[in-house]
């Protein structure tokens, strides 16, 4: 037991609802925000170090033991992605407070962002499977709320596929655990692990697993992206920043959760397929981020470039390539909430949102301009930034289970990502100033400081990845070796 | 908008409202080992301030009722998550709950349990929001944005 496993959770719902209560005043409501996150940091740091010094921590919610009741895990890896998620939240919360009018501020922006917050821990954190539901729920959501938000007309017709969509989501995910649970009986997903153990290679078990997979695909935007480079395109920057950054992180945990506790029995299926999604995502979201000249549209094919590359490791299925997954899921959260900030503050500081509009923004904004150098290097991967140690990592998994071809696809991957930033880094940070020095719009202190910060995280991510290295590869154990996972939460059973 | 005559739901319905949020209550108690418990409780008293809405106008129900729902939707997820969160203040595991025995006046003996708690605040939540969307969509959007 050990209620800190709750705190990510609890927090942000509590501190959004009484946010409810200083509707009229943003700047009780900012105070609130910026501490509640710092303390979220600090809770997900301290439950970091107890997860490495005293193995998986849980709680039994009520004090009902599993399997019957539900609980919360907290696991290397899902303590990782849940610290990482807050420091990109309170990044992306403090941009809006430059960002954001006093309307938004007053329609529930920030209580909005914590409940999605909260949805986002809850999903790393739970160990039922039903409750992961929930979670899910309880994020999208909020994230409903969150993309409609201002009322625009493109808002609106975005939102509605992006609604319409998860719904649809949502309702498989309903009936795949209703199959699980006429199938294996349990919810728990250790137990669960253990009963599709005991059955072994059975055919309903392989359907519902690609049931499953088809939901998170859609979440996560493996291969069933369609809807997303629309959606994530309309939502103000910071938001966006946090979708891009938060949303289908979600997803790729739920595969990487699901595919290496639940269901390793038929591997040679399921995992298989997932490389190949992981691979034509890949192909698909290099094809779109070399096909437009919007940025925000360039930034969004970049988020599916991530989510595909993160899932060869699952496609490799060994420890190394986990361990890479690991670490390239925290950089690529980092990296994207930095790319999607740019974007926008290009964006608003040219008004235009087409590259080839701009130029030579270096000259006005040059901290700026270099930050923009930065996310690419660190999304192509160049070593002392954050994206390396990950491809590397997986890189080396993909060797080792021989699958070259995803291999190449990968680093390919990383090839065409350089060529469509350094287009854009190019044409619109280098290059003639067009901007007029008297008509230069003033960029905000905080907006540059939030992403300066960023920007040293993805740094020190890639250079201190030593110092990271103990802890994802403790994540990278459990992941390899469910039955870690499993004993540490049906211990009381034996 | 021309004036329908509704004496008889006028009439009926300043009865049946109260019948209405006497079952809510009753729903509300006997949800603790038996059907019913606060989220069909809220919806039972929700469906009563609806049934006044429909009767009366707005701006009428709401000088009756001067309530901000969106408010009242908070304060009870507040009280839900705060009676979890209180058990954690005790040292036991988030959400544990207690219940003891007392002797009440007239009613005898009774359980009351912190889960009690739990449910108002899930009363309470539903209906704030149930409130919410049912008086948005009556009376379109907010003004907030139209500045």
């Amino acid at each position: 037991m050990n209620n800190l496993v709750a705190m990510p959770l609890v927090l942000p719902v509590l501190v959004a609802v009484v946010l409810i209560f200083f509707r009229h005043s943003p700047i009780v409501q900012r105070v609130l925000v910026v501490m509640t996150m710092f303390a979220l940091i600090a809770i997900s740091s301290v439950l970091l170090r107890d997860v490495h010094e005293a193995g998986i921590q849980r709680l039994d919610f009520g004090g009902w033991e599993a399997p019957f009741g539900i609980l919360f895990v907290a696991d290397p890896l899902a303590v990782l992605l849940v610290l990482v998620a807050n420091i990109v939240t309170l990044c992306c919360i403090v941009y809006g407070f430059r960002s954001f009018t006093l309307a938004y501020e007053k329609m529930f922006v920030y209580p909005l962002m914590l409940l999605m917050l909260a949805g986002v821990n809850g999903s790393f954190l739970t160990g039922d499977i039903f409750n992961l539901f929930v979670c899910f729920e309880v994020m999208l959501l909020a994230s409903y709320a969150l993309i409609t938000l201002g009322s625009q007309t493109i808002q609106l017709r975005e939102s509605l596929k992006y609604v319409l969509i998860n719904i649809v989501a949502s309702w498989l995910f309903l009936v795949a655990i209703a199959f699980l649970y006429g199938t294996l009986g349990t919810l728990n997903m250790a137990h669960i692990a253990e009963r599709a153990q005991q059955v072994g290679a059975d055919p309903l078990i392989t359907t519902v697993a690609l049931l499953l997979l088809v939901v998170f695909a859609l979440k996560g935007g493996l291969l069933l992206f369609f809807w997303l480079p629309g959606s994530y395109s309309v939502p103000p920057v910071p938001i966006a920043a946090m979708f891009g950054a938060l949303l289908t992180k979600v997803g790729v945990y739920a595969i990487l959760r699901t595919f290496t506790l639940m269901f390793t029995t038929h591997a040679a299926v399921t995992h298989t397929l997932i490389g190949m999604m992981a691979m034509l995502t890949i192909v698909l979201g290099c094809i779109g981020a070399l096909a437009y000249r919007d940025l925000r549209q360039i930034a969004a094919f970049n988020v599916l470039i991530g989510v595909g590359f993160v899932l060869l490791a699952v496609g490799a299925n060994n420890e190394t390539a986990y361990a890479g997954a690991v670490i390239y899921t925290m950089h690529d959260m980092i990296a994207k909430a930095l790319l999607f900030l740019i974007v926008g503050t290009m964006i608003y500081v040219t008004n235009h949102t087409a590259y080839t509009d701009m130029s030579g923004l270096i000259r006005p904004y040059p901290i700026f301009g270099w930050l923009f150098f930065i996310v690419m290097l660190a999304l192509v991967g160049v070593p002392p930034l954050s994206g390396f140690p990950g491809k590397i990592l997986i890189g080396e998994g993909l060797i080792a289970s021989g699958n070259y071809v995803m291999l190449a696809v990968g680093f390919a991957s990383s090839v065409v990502v350089l060529y469509a930033l350094l287009r854009v880094f190019l044409q619109s940070i280098f290059g003639e100033t067009i901007i007029p020095k008297e008509e230069k719009v003033r960029l905000p202190k905080t907006m540059l400081g939030v992403m300066a910060v960023l920007g040293a995280l993805s740094i020190a991510l890639g250079a201190g990845a030593e110092l990271m290295m103990p802890y994802v590869l403790d994540a990278a154990n459990v992941l390899a070796n469910p039955s870690i996972y499993i004993e540490a939460i049906l211990q009381r059973e034996g | 908008m021309m004036r329908i005559n509704d004496v008889i739901l006028r009439t009926v319905a300043r009865f049946i409202v109260f019948i209405i949020l006497t079952l809510a209550i009753y729903l509300f108690f006997a949800g603790h080992y038996s059907p019913g418990g606060g989220f069909i409780g809220g919806l039972v008293i929700a469906s009563a301030f609806v049934l006044l809405y429909v009767t009366y106008d707005i701006e009428k129900v709401k000088a009756g009722i001067p309530i901000d729902f969106k408010v009242l939707a908070a304060i009870g997820v507040f009280l839900a998550v705060g009676t979890g969160f209180s058990s954690v203040l005790f040292g036991h595991d988030f959400l544990t709950q207690v219940a003891k025995d007392f002797h009440i006046p007239f009613l005898g003996e009774k359980e009351l349990g912190t889960v009690m708690i739990f449910e108002l605040g899930v009363a309470l939540t539903v209906v704030g929001v149930v409130m919410t969307i049912i008086v948005s969509i009556a009376e379109g959007t907010e003004d907030e944005w139209k500045r």
